[in-house]
């Protein structure tokens, strides 16, 4: 054997012993080594990739609560009286109509409609707060520089830490440490404090779980951490069960699922795409995407169910009959689903639910069937909905 | 029944000319939750280092290769219901597949479990 790996969600797992020597360390980088983390490369850090196991810990989070830590992500603020017009012309959304304490979930888009992140947008009252990916964050800084007017101040700290706690018991643990958060709902977000350590809160996430992502000071990071797994209910959780998490959630991973040859169109993000703002040419690459809302995508992201139990990985091409139709660009085994699950890109005529295609592996078709994504339910917090 | 170990995280069971092959405690813990294992067809030859089976976990796939030259003569059915064998019992009902040996000489390559112990312990986790 057993060249680890051919490949790995979203890391490349290598023995620890040959990490590159130029990865940026984690605040908490002792403490995931102190709860028996593996370490892998991600996103230029050392990343925890998992604890007691991806399956254990992606199955804890679904039914008690996980402590995730995102500080690789980049946490950006925007200062500025016309920072959301100012991004809005980057990005496909209806940003200045964000009311404050609220968050939308967006893309920034090249001048030519193509992806080249997707982020989180909360209006933080005086400012903007962005969470970016981790992997693509300094090129997303340089491209905001670049385009945004010089009365808008870009602020990125480096060094903030970012924790996400996700799951079903997520509220109560958290309300433990911070009483006030059972006020927000499904994005939303504001400043809390824990004891005299300010935190900004939001409740979001990645799993597809009810959850929050709380950015702290680093130096507060270790304490808080703790506090939270000191409960029975809180586990610290890697970046192995967080893609399996994300993936059974349908949610799209940058550099993955989504690239700069992308646009929203095809990449089924046309909830976070204003029509309105596509047609009237106000954003970057509008006429390219209004185009594909029009005539439909030429291709299509979508979620794929699986015949009998190989796993069907990142770069599986996909048949039907004899024509290559497309490419998976995620997938692997869904704990909760508990069988083999994948995305990816199919020609438009395959896209829709039902249709039957088959993915080769190792020379071998397998048979999927198009189905609709999440793969599990979505568990939110939803303001108007019954609880 | 000698045990020989490969670098690679194998063992091989050598019975006459009888060989049986899984990986190793130390490969499966490496590997985690191991959701899907495929083993050689009967009567395939291996060539030592040839592709001889797949063992897939939730995060990752990887390949098991032939640690020696020989004949496939019978793939664990059992790990297709059941791959978790392979984390359960990695160095018995885990096995991955048996072949007869062709060349007898390549198993003086191969380490002695406490080489192999000594390999793994020089490893850092």
């Amino acid at each position: 054997m057993i060249r680890f790996v051919r490949v790995i969600l979203a890391a490349p797992q290598v023995p620890e012993c040959i990490l590159p020597e130029n990865l940026k360390t984690l605040r908490l980088d002792a403490w995931h080594r102190s709860k028996g983390s593996r370490m892998v490369p991600f996103a230029g850090y050392a990343m925890p990739v998992q604890f007691e196991g991806v399956m254990a810990e992606h199955l804890w989070t679904r039914a008690h609560a996980g402590l995730f830590d995102v500080s690789h992500m980049g946490q950006v603020q925007l200062w500025g009286s016309g920072a959301a017009a100012a991004l809005e012309a980057m990005t496909p959304g209806n940003l200045q109509a964000l009311k404050p304490g609220k968050i939308k979930y967006t893309l920034l888009l090249a001048p030519d409609g193509g992806i080249l992140d997707d982020l989180m947008v909360t209006h933080a009252h005086d400012h903007l707060y962005l969470v970016v990916n981790g992997a693509t964050k300094h090129d997303d800084i340089a491209y905001l520089r670049a385009n945004l007017p010089g009365d808008i101040r870009l602020e990125y700290d480096d060094a903030a830490a970012l924790l996400a706690l996700q799951g079903p018991e997520a509220v109560t643990c958290l309300a433990r440490l911070v009483p006030e958060v059972t006020d927000l709902y499904f994005m939303e977000a504001g400043p809390f404090h824990w004891g005299d350590i300010p935190l900004g809160i939001s409740r979001s996430g990645y799993t597809g779980e009810d959850g929050f992502e709380i950015s702290l000071a680093p130096e507060h990071a270790a304490a808080f951490a703790d506090a939270l797994c000191a409960m029975d209910e809180v586990k610290p959780i890697g970046l192995g069960a967080r893609d399996s998490l994300r993936l059974e959630a349908g949610f799209p991973l940058y550099g993955h699922d989504l690239d700069p040859s992308l646009d929203p169109v095809q990449g089924d993000l046309t909830f976070a795409v204003s029509k309105k703002r596509a047609l009237a040419g106000a954003f970057c690459g509008a006429e390219r995407i209004s185009a594909a809302f029009e005539a439909g995508p030429d291709k299509k992201r979508v979620g794929f169910a699986i015949d009998g139990k190989m796993p069907v990985r990142e770069g599986a091409p996909i048949f039907a009959g004899d024509t290559e139709i497309g490419t998976v660009t995620s997938g692997g085994f869904g704990p909760s689903v508990g069988a083999p699950i994948a995305m990816g890109y199919v020609a438009a005529k395959y896209a829709a639910v039902g249709e039957l295609v088959e993915a080769e592996v190792r020379g071998k078709r397998v048979a999927m069937t198009v189905t609709d994504m999440p793969f599990i339910p979505h568990r939110y917090h939803r303001k108007g909905a019954e609880q | 029944m000698t045990r020989y170990f490969t670098e690679d995280h194998e063992w091989i069971d050598v019975d006459g000319e009888i060989a049986t092959v899984g990986i190793t405690e130390y490969a499966q813990e490496q590997l985690g939750d191991i959701v899907f294992v495929e083993t050689p067809d009967e009567g395939r030859e291996l060539t030592k280092g040839d592709d001889a089976a797949v063992v897939e976990s939730v995060k990752a796939a990887s390949d098991v290769y032939a640690p020696v030259d020989g004949t496939v003569i019978e793939g664990n059915a059992a790990l297709a219901d059941e791959p978790g064998l392979v984390n359960s019992d990695p160095e018995g009902d885990g096995w991955f597949f048996k072949l007869t040996l062709s060349d007898e000489s390549q198993l003086k390559d191969l380490m002695s479990e406490s080489a192999y112990n000594k390999f793994v312990d020089g490893l850092a986790d």
